[in-house]
């Protein structure tokens, strides 16, 4: 099976990886490039855990091949704090005990900066159905809520 | 809101408050590392050939195309394993028997559902051994299968063993049936109070099998020496057990099997037992190269255990002023391909929550053509309290009292026998209720097609093994190593009882998860027994190395030991020599360790007995839509006794966590068949779990009535929350709707029904 060449950035860096035709772009993330902190929980688009933003834009990167982000912008939840300062989100959900196994942790936390970046001042309602698509089975979202609604008050103060 | 009711005024420092969790920034940042985030050189991926069929007769397997492709290194069957005796071991509860286990790891005579293991290869890449798979021939014969519970005890219906005489009979049946168990437990004389009771509510239910739906689908890594040694990395609920069952598994001996913890992405039970690891080991074995594999989601779904489906009867006997006087109920679990359903559980927590003087529980575990039940938070209790709470409902508003009177009026209370013989020793009860009560919410007014329900549960909760070790590095600060997984924030209330108990900042407290060969044996995570029973081991070994330090400070001080005393993180002269000396901080001798005798270390093991059980009241509002039958749920208040609360936070996400499973048990999942007996919803489109936009906030009453056998008074907190939730929603639907809901989900089509067979009549 011959492999695609494929040149992207991510997180800021180029990266160059060799991929098949059908591998996708979370398999590339986790088995080339050694970025295993985007999460895969089904493989279907179905739960959020493999969350990333390609140019910008919400995805899930079990959706998308690896040969489709040639020349595209990539950001994976290593690349969310800044070197050793924690994102305001990160830092929230440590403070309110958002996650407890924290394996839906890096796809919510991905989906959450999204938000806010396109609505800052998000009702609990909208943090609800914009979180929608990425699942958590242990907090019963309670405190994930509460910890984006803080970050949230936190970044428009800053 | 939160709300924490407390018996008695804190004098604690450290327990009680909210600090961060020392596992918790690797979370957040990506760098923590699950059981699929491990490899290593020269690693080969695994994967594995399932059944396509719920149950057949595998004439054989040709596995010698598969073989001969480039790339692939080592390809399995069943003939891999070694066969084992066929006996079960271990208490009747939670008994195993590995003829059983073997065949459900890979099967060998037959195919026992969709999804069943059958083959496996290794391969350098995960290409290559997915091509690999579509090459191994089976020649199955496909035989009748059965997939619903009383089906499978009809007695024409297909066997999945041709020998299983049902146990638990006297005499024993002289035909086999699908029926492996049979159970009763009574107290009383049912038949006479049931004669005697005024009024009698009988009602049927059924439930279906729902999965754990933890987000990390079963993943390892696992490397086998030529001499015989072997490693593995996995993600479960207990490395020990991972190690004794993969051992066992393998025929090879348990020390030369050496497992590390990953972090864990959710368990709920269904992470207590191997699936992957001895299939990992013995590719590894035969190829020699280290090997790994990671489930799909769909694997999950059709080949890891969900909680059983069930079908019931409960009856229960009331007097006119409230008393409950008998109650009966018959319990038919799945047990799934192999028999081990949590029947038992059911039976003896069915009632458990009330003084009822007559009582008789049946229940039967029953075989049929589904992937093996596991565990799931409080194992088959919330599937029988869901039938009782009903039934208990139903009583009271036969008699016309308010829900949580008449169970207040019949709570068991320490003194009150259960149905298994020993008498409850605990208090806890009846202040969940009373939360609830006096919750404000409780009586305010609802509107049109709007209901409320509330519901009571029991749970044993789980002590036993647990091992600790201290150690006080050589600027003071302290690292405390368990053997128990953390799959919730247990590092944090582990080393939060070690700050408390050693005086010290929880910030000079480092805890870990260690492996099987760094520390004593553990036993699983399961059962809410870590922060209850190597919180217990923390804390003796705490003790030790206080002692240690106090012979130290005595040492130095050139005083008897016994005039030392610690307080405040400090050794002080005591007794004679009050006052003689400045204190001595945990650092300050930790700097002398090589002057005073060395290293500063202690490690303790305990098999944990004095177990208090886990409690919990909820109730919960909810708005049906008579058009659609679709349910909100619109307000979930949950009281649970906690003994007390080492981190609220986590306490609290517990309960919450609990509850969103309880309701989505209630509303939305279930495990739907085709006629082939296929799963048709192996994924999470179709198995909806909950999502943010489907619940409210759940709120939590945090009850504290210490446990006295717990050093802090902690009871396990992890499962009683989830088993009210199920009935306390039904109870809610069926209130809106004004009729009685009997089979979860309560999905629209079946709430619609409802609501359009009550129109018609």
């Amino acid at each position: 099976m011959s492999k695609h060449h494929v040149t992207a950035t991510v997180n800021g860096d180029v990266v160059e990886f060799l991929c098949e035709t059908h591998r996708s772009l979370l398999d590339v993330l986790r088995d080339e490039l050694n970025l295993t902190g985007t999460k895969e929980g089904c493989g279907t688009g179905d739960c959020g855990a493999c969350s990333v933003t390609i140019d910008g834009r919400l995805t899930c990167s079990c959706l998308v091949l690896g040969v489709e982000v040639e020349g595209k912008a990539i950001e994976t939840i290593e690349g969310m704090a800044a070197g050793a300062v924690l994102h305001p989100l990160q830092r929230k959900f440590l403070e309110h005990a958002a996650l407890q196994c924290g394996i839906c942790t890096p796809g919510i936390l991905i989906a959450a900066r999204s938000l806010l970046e396109r609505n800052p001042d998000p009702t609990e309602e909208e943090v609800r159905y914009w979180l929608a698509g990425n699942l958590c089975r242990c907090t019963g979202y309670h405190k994930i809520v509460d910890a984006v609604l803080d970050a949230a008050r936190e970044m428009r103060r800053q | 809101m939160s709300a924490t009711l407390k018996p008695e005024e804190k004098k604690l420092k450290v327990v009680g408050t909210r600090p961060i969790r020392p596992d918790g920034v690797p979370k957040v940042t990506g760098l923590a590392r699950y059981g699929a985030d491990y490899s290593l050189p020269g690693m080969l991926w695994g994967k594995i050939l399932r059944s396509p069929h719920p149950h057949a007769r595998i004439r054989s397997i040709d596995t010698s195309k598969a073989q001969a492709l480039p790339g692939v290194k080592a390809v399995m069957t069943s003939a891999d394993l070694p066969e084992h005796k066929f006996e079960y071991v271990g208490p009747e509860r939670v008994a195993v028997n590995f003829w059983h286990m073997t065949r459900n790891i890979m099967a060998r005579e037959k195919v026992l559902y969709e999804g069943h293991a059958v083959a496996a290869v290794a391969a350098i890449s995960r290409s290559i051994a997915d091509e690999a798979l579509r090459l191994i021939e089976v020649d199955y014969e496909v035989l009748p299968h059965v997939i619903d519970v009383e089906e499978a005890m009809r007695p024409d219906a297909p066997l999945l063993f041709e020998d299983m005489i049902t146990r638990g009979i006297e005499p024993a049946p002289d035909k086999p049936s699908n029926v492996s168990k049979r159970i009763e437990f009574k107290i009383g004389d049912p038949e006479a109070a049931f004669a005697a009771a005024d009024e009698i509510v009988e009602t049927s239910f059924k439930t279906a099998p729902v999965h754990q739906g933890y987000l990390e689908p079963q993943a390892c890594l696992a490397r086998f020496d030529p001499d015989g040694q072997a490693e593995v990395w996995a993600s479960s609920q207990g490395h020990f057990v991972i190690r004794a069952l993969t051992a066992r598994l393998l025929g090879m001996d348990i020390g030369n099997l050496r497992v590390y913890p990953a972090e864990i992405g959710g368990g709920f039970g269904g992470k207590n037992v191997p699936y992957v690891e001895p299939v990992a080991l013995a590719l590894s074995r035969k190829s020699g190269h280290p090997v790994k594999i990671v489930m799909t989601r769909e694997e999950v779904f059709k080949a890891c255990g969900p909680a059983p489906g069930s079908s019931m009867t409960v009856k229960i006997g009331v007097r006119k002023d409230g008393k409950i006087v008998v109650a009966e109920g018959v319990f038919k679990f799945q047990a799934g391909a192999v028999p081990g359903s949590p029947v038992m559980n059911a039976c003896m927590c069915a009632f458990a929550p009330y003084d009822i003087p007559n009582v008789r529980s049946v229940g039967y575990d029953v075989v049929c053509n589904r992937p093996k039940t596991a565990a799931y938070r409080a194992p088959g209790t919330p599937v029988s309290a869901y039938a009782v709470e009903s039934v208990v409902d139903m009583a009271a508003a036969r008699i016309g009292m308010d829900p949580l009177q008449f169970r207040l009026k019949n709570i068991a209370r320490p003194g009150t026998p259960t149905v298994w013989g020993p008498k409850h020793t605990h208090e806890g009860f009846t202040e969940t209720i009373q939360a609830l009560m006096k919750h404000p919410g409780y009586s305010a007014p609802l509107r049109k097609n709007q209901g409320r329900g509330v519901a009571s549960g029991y749970w044993f909760n789980n002590g036993g093994e647990s091992s600790a070790a201290v150690h006080v590095n050589e600027d003071g600060t302290v690292l405390v190593a368990t053997g128990s997984a953390d799959l919730s924030g247990t590092r944090a209330s582990l080393a939060m009882m070690a700050a408390e108990t050693l005086g010290i900042d929880y910030d000079k407290v480092r805890p870990i998860v260690a492996d099987t060969a760094s520390i004593g044996y553990g036993h699983l995570a399961a059962g809410s027994r870590t922060t209850f029973a190597t919180g217990i081991a923390v804390v003796e070994a705490c003790k030790k190395v206080i002692g240690n330090l106090r012979a130290r400070a005595a040492m130095i001080w050139e005083v008897n030991a016994e005039d030392v005393i610690w307080e405040d993180g400090c050794a002080r002269p005591a007794g004679g020599n009050k006052g003689r000396f400045e204190p001595l901080s945990l650092k300050a001798i930790a700097a002398k360790r090589s002057v005073t005798g060395g290293p500063i270390v202690a490690e303790v093991s305990v098999n944990a007995g004095g177990v208090a059980p886990g409690f919990a009241t909820e109730f919960c509002d909810v708005e049906v839509d008579p058009e659609t039958g679709q349910v909100k749920v619109l307000r979930f208040v949950a009281a649970q006794d906690v003994g007390r609360a080492i981190h609220p936070s986590y306490v609290e996400g517990q309960i919450q966590g609990g509850a969103a499973q309880g309701i989505g048990w209630a509303l939305n999942e279930e495990y739907i068949y085709d006629t082939a007996g296929r799963l048709t919803n192996a994924g999470f489109l179709d198995y909806r779990v909950p999502v943010a936009s489907d619940l409210p906030r759940i709120e939590t009453v945090l009850v504290e009535v210490p446990n006295p056998n717990h050093p802090f008074g902690v009871k396990g907190v992890g499962e009683a929350n989830i088993v009210p939730s199920l009935a306390a929603v039904s109870n809610a639907v069926s209130n809106a709707i004004g009729r009685r809901m009997t089979e979860l989900p309560m999905s629209p089509p079946k709430v619609l029904h409802a609501i359009d067979s009550g129109r018609a009549g």
